[in-house]
């Protein structure tokens, strides 16, 4: 029958192209299937977290297969983001008032609670092309571009890499690249470090100058260099193992502009918010280890990431995935993911008055001490005509915690530290 | 006894996943990987598609984003560059 023999093509074409999926930075590039075939995927996702951010976003990929083994891969990616985000303040037993960004308004806080900014929502654009070919007997090679546009923010980026095969095409050596090119044009311009927020009535005539004098040019942009190694190993007929190791410099504009950070009193009053500040560059390294095993019927797919960098972060990630198939085509794939992080050196949730202030400062809990979990569940089926559906749904927790910081005065009774959940939900057509 | 029989399981795996583990770093660092591996008509199971290192790109993308978007850290598997003002 047709369909039997086009899969056996495809299962000899992808054992011989097994190089191609150990690519890097080439996530995109999927198992070689039937040549001159176009493959779709269509996801959907959807993220919430509890009274904060909500976020859509939509996917579509198209990839295609040449004869000579040429793969190209096209992506489209639409994401909505909406709702509330902390702004590094520091709650209080009051009512706390602060300006929105653009400086167009104010908005209130109530007592003991954490300060949030709604006025966060932006619709974003993003199109990937990534394009793979064999340029020598086992040596392939592939470059793609990044292109993503939103309001506030436009992101360029090429990447390139080179995958050698070797030991019968058991072991693989990637070398890849990646340049970023971003550019910052935030509502209200780009703040003066550790200016002070303007709070005040924003109709009234002499604000629109002072609002001007906390800012600092309008515009502001940021390049990331990625160099990433990899070693995939075949380990026997049911085992494979990849080790990567990268290395990234980030330099530019780092700082967060919507983000403030308290200085409070010995009695734990805030007596200023004053917009962060943190160092211009950034270095960072990761070793990564992944093993996939395939038991009888269910795969088991673990991996350990170790994440250090010059802002004294060090971050492990452990992520597992196990899928069971079920009758009928179908499959359920439990996921777990446990996240611990270590504070940036400059990270404070608040400062304090009777200290001189520091060169960089930043509440920004995200890079913060914090630990984290996700506790899935993905189920997926084949349809007629090899088409697949799937449904992923996970439970994301993350849980801030105190690096070592006093808590003066009335900050003792406040959770300074507050957990934040999020349900994520997805669905996946490929045809 | 049910103890003893749990036990001696429970290290026979470790043994087993220390020796391969072992023979994986010791292979690598004496640039001996030719003794690891198979043969072309052993592929029947890495072949399948469920089998490759990023079994769900469309997934790995996704999750990529949300944990650059909410954490400190991003990449390590591919590249964790730029992209979105959402950090």
């Amino acid at each position: 029958m047709e369909s039997s023999k086009n899969m056996k093509n495809s299962n000899i074409k992808a054992a011989l192209t097994l190089a191609t999926t150990a690519l890097l930075g080439a996530t995109n590039t999927a198992v070689a299937q039937d040549e001159e075939s176009w493959a779709f995927d269509s996801a959907f996702l959807f993220y919430s977290e509890a009274d904060r951010v909500s976020a859509g976003e939509a996917i579509f990929n198209a990839n295609k297969t040449f004869s000579d083994e040429e793969i190209l891969n096209l992506k489209l990616t639409i994401d909505a983001l909406t709702g509330a985000s902390a702004n590094g303040a520091v709650a209080q037993p009051n009512v706390q008032t602060f300006t929105r960004p653009s400086g167009k308004g104010q908005y209130q806080i109530n007592a003991d609670e954490t300060p949030l900014d709604d006025t966060f929502h932006d619709t974003r654009v993003q199109l990937n092309a990534q394009w793979t070919q064999p340029v020598a007997d086992n040596l392939t090679a592939s470059v793609g571009g990044h292109i993503s546009k939103e309001y506030d923010y436009l992101s360029l980026g090429i990447n390139g890499n080179m995958a050698y095969d070797f030991n019968r095409k058991n072991s693989t050596l990637s070398f890849g690249l990646s340049y970023f090119n971003d550019t910052f044009l935030p509502e209200g311009g780009i703040p003066n470090s550790f200016a002070s927020m303007l709070i005040g009535d924003n109709e009234l005539n002499g604000w629109d100058d002072a609002f001007k004098q906390t800012r600092l040019i309008n515009e502001d942009d940021k390049t990331t260099t990625d160099v990433l190694l990899g070693f995939t190993q075949v380990i026997n007929r049911r085992m494979i193992m990849q080790f990567n190791y990268s290395y990234s410099i980030v330099d530019g504009y780092l700082t967060d502009p919507f983000k403030v950070i308290s200085i409070v009193d010995n009695n734990g009053a805030t007596q200023d918010n004053v917009y962060e500040n943190r160092p211009d560059e950034r270095t960072k390294q990761s070793a990564y280890v992944q093993t996939k095993y395939h038991f009888d019927s269910a795969i088991v797919d673990l991996s350990y990431r170790y994440m250090w960098d010059d802002w004294k972060i060090k971050s492990h990630t452990i992520d597992s995935r196990f899928r069971f198939p079920l009758a009928d085509n179908a499959y359920i794939e439990p996921h777990l993911r446990f996240y611990q992080q270590d504070a940036a050196q400059f990270y404070q949730p608040f400062l304090n008055e009777s200290q001189p202030l520091p060169e960089y400062a930043s509440a920004d809990y995200r890079i913060g001490e914090m630990t984290a979990y996700t506790v899935g569940l993905k189920y997926g089926m084949t349809l007629d005509k090899g088409n697949e559906l799937s449904f992923r749904l996970e439970y994301y927790n993350q849980t801030p915690t105190d690096a070592g910081f006093d808590e003066p005065g009335v900050l003792a009774n406040i959770d300074l530290y507050e957990n934040i959940q999020a349900v994520i939900g997805q669905v996946t057509y490929s045809f | 006894m049910e103890n003893l029989f749990t036990t001696v399981i429970i290290s026979r795996v470790k043994r087993t996943l220390l020796n391969s583990f072992s023979c994986v770093v010791i292979s690598l660092l004496a640039s001996g990987c030719a003794n690891l591996g198979v043969d072309p008509w052993e592929r029947d199971l890495l072949a399948k598609k469920e089998m490759a290192l990023t079994s769900s790109p469309i997934d790995a993308a996704l999750d990529d984003h949300i944990y650059f978007s909410k954490e400190a850290s991003s990449g390590g598997k591919s590249f964790g560059g730029g992209g979105c003002g959402c950090n």
